[in-house]
């Protein structure tokens, strides 16, 4: 359980042209608070600046204006407190999946033993039983973004950023990644800051959905998801869950298009 | 034949082969055909008895020891300074920004231009031999090796970064294992470099090694003697070739080479 709330204040991200080329703005000023233990989902058209303010908040890039702060400590570079899993497989090759898992335990100086029963936790709540001494490259892809979230979780992070990470998987795939996730989620009641494009997705794994504007992004709506935890993948047939997914859609139709001609 | 499609290891080994079989009838038969002089090219034959006396009755194996000391000896001298430096290099771009370019400038001064330099400097004792392999070796090794750690994938230094790594922690645990089979692929290349410097330096101011061996055979107008010291090296180069290969898919076993 988390207990740390993120406020993200007037973030701005703006990078400069190469050469003669204008500057991009990439991100509008953009405030928003998330208290400990929520599921945030962000949704918004390709380019608008989701993975931009998620790596701010990671630390892993820094707002030309505007600040993050975790419980008041302002964020200035990447921590073990807020842990991320990419987009891309970022599963370190060199290690076997046990390895990966503890690579941030290890980082830390836990005892052996301890980051074996904590890694031994989340191989068997990911799913991975069996395969704690493969090498990334033997996995599926579905099964390397299962173990970086297994690595992002053993880590015990205040705040899990996950940007797209079931964006490559195929949908049969990525519906059982949403199930897995949210019955962690269900059971740990991290805070989530979760980036998508996919509205099924936004809805049925969050408390919040966000959607974000055509580039230069804002945050230009806000839907709370007040279907009731635990939820199973029936839900998604409910007419609650098609309401709320139409009137995203009508949120994110007209961003998407104002994407497409720009 | 398909464009980029595989052949089967077999075929490979039988085409492989193939070609020295070719090599050496063409070689045979202008020898034996009497289509070049032999004081000119021993035949095949020749340069095995050649070499056959050379290893018995003239010690040739103790020269091949010593080259062999000397390839070794400057070429792991030359990684000790340049594998550290070109990682420091790849990795933190101000120490790249200080040595890259005095270090660029040095890889185009050719060993062998330094020889006589270093008989001034440091005689024609094994100190002088070591020194051009190590001159010859070391700015290629830093500049390349700094490529390939500065090649790692910058999303495994984030993803360490927020896994709690700090940077020296980072050079460590994801830097230098990312690079490591691409730089003991650069090492293995960078150790058949070392083997043309040793022979030039030998060639110029030496009383032992291959090197040597070939001058003097010269002298005596030996050419099967002389063929049979380019052999050697050729095999002793082709056989540790195909033994760090094989020692780096040992080391490696994740990376799909
Ligand atoms: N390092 C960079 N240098 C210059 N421009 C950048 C850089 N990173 C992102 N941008 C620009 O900022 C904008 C937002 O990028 P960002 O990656 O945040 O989009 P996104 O919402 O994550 O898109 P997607 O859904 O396709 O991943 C884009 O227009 C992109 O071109
Ligand atoms: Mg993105």
């Amino acid at each position: 359980m988390s207990n740390k709330t993120l406020r993200i204040e007037g973030v701005t991200r703006t990078f400069p042209g190469r050469g003669r080329a204008a500057p991009t703005l990439a991100l509008q000023p953009t405030s928003l608070e998330v208290a400990p233990g929520e599921f945030v989902a962000i949704l918004g058209p390709s380019g608008c600046g989701k993975s931009t303010l998620l790596r701010i908040v990671a630390g892993l890039d820094q707002p030309s204006a505007g600040s993050v702060a975790l419980d008041g400590a302002p964020v200035t570079g990447p921590g073990p407190d807020r842990g991320m899993v990419f987009q891309s497989y970022t599963l370190f090759p060199w290690l076997t999946v046990e390895r990966n898992i503890r690579y941030g335990l290890e980082e830390r100086g836990l005892p052996e033993a301890e980051q074996r029963a904590i890694a031994a936790r989340f191989i068997d709540r990911t799913g991975l039983r069996g395969f704690e001494n493969h090498w990334p490259r033997q996995l599926s892809g579905g099964m390397q973004q299962r173990c970086a979230l297994a690595r992002a979780l053993a880590n015990d992070p205040e705040i899990l950023l996950l940007d797209e990470p079931f964006g490559a998987l195929d949908h049969q795939t990525r519906e059982l990644m949403q199930e897995l996730l949210l019955e962690i989620w269900q059971a740990d009641r991290k805070t989530v800051l979760f980036v998508t494009h996919d509205i099924d997705e936004a809805v049925f794994l969050a408390n919040r959905v966000l959607v974000m504007s055509a580039r230069p992004g804002r945050i230009k709506a806000e839907v709370a998801v007040p279907l009731p935890y635990p939820r199973e993948w029936t839900v998604k047939t409910t007419p609650e869950f098609g309401a709320l997914k139409a009137r995203l859609m009508a949120e994110i139709r007209e961003e998407v298009r104002k994407a497409a001609i720009a | 034949m398909q464009p980029l499609k595989p052949v089967s290891p077999g075929a490979r080994l039988v085409l492989g082969a193939g070609f020295f079989a070719v090599f050496l009838g063409a070689w045979a038969f202008v020898t034996y055909g009497g289509h070049v002089p032999a004081l000119f090219l021993a035949s095949p034959g020749r340069t095995l008895s050649s070499g056959w006396s050379l290893l018995t009755e003239y010690g040739f194996l103790g020269d091949i020891a010593v080259t062999v000391f000397r390839v070794v000896g400057g070429f792991l001298i030359a990684a000790v300074m340049a594998v550290p430096l070109g990682l420091l290099m790849g990795a933190f771009k101000p120490v790249e920004a200080f040595f890259e370019p005095f270090f660029s400038f040095c890889r185009y001064l050719p060993a062998s231009a330094f020889i006589p330099l270093l008989i001034l400097w440091a005689g024609v004792g094994e100190a002088q031999k070591l020194s051009v392999i190590v001159i010859g070796s070391v700015f290629q090794l830093v500049i390349m090796v700094a490529v390939v750690a500065g090649a790692t994938r910058p999303d495994l230094v984030e993803a360490a970064a927020t896994l709690g790594s700090r940077p020296v922690s980072i050079l460590r645990r994801v830097v230098i294992p990312a690079a490591a089979p691409q730089i003991a692929e650069t090492l293995r290349l960078v150790l058949g470099w070392a083997w043309t410097y040793v022979i030039v330096a030998e060639l110029i101011g030496a009383s032992s090694g291959i090197g040597h061996m070939i001058m003097d055979s010269q002298r005596l107008l030996d050419t099967g003697q002389m063929i049979f010291g380019i052999v050697v090296i050729g095999v002793i180069g082709l056989v540790t070739d195909f033994a760090v290969k094989s020692l780096n898919r040992w080391l490696f076993p994740w990376a799909a080479l």
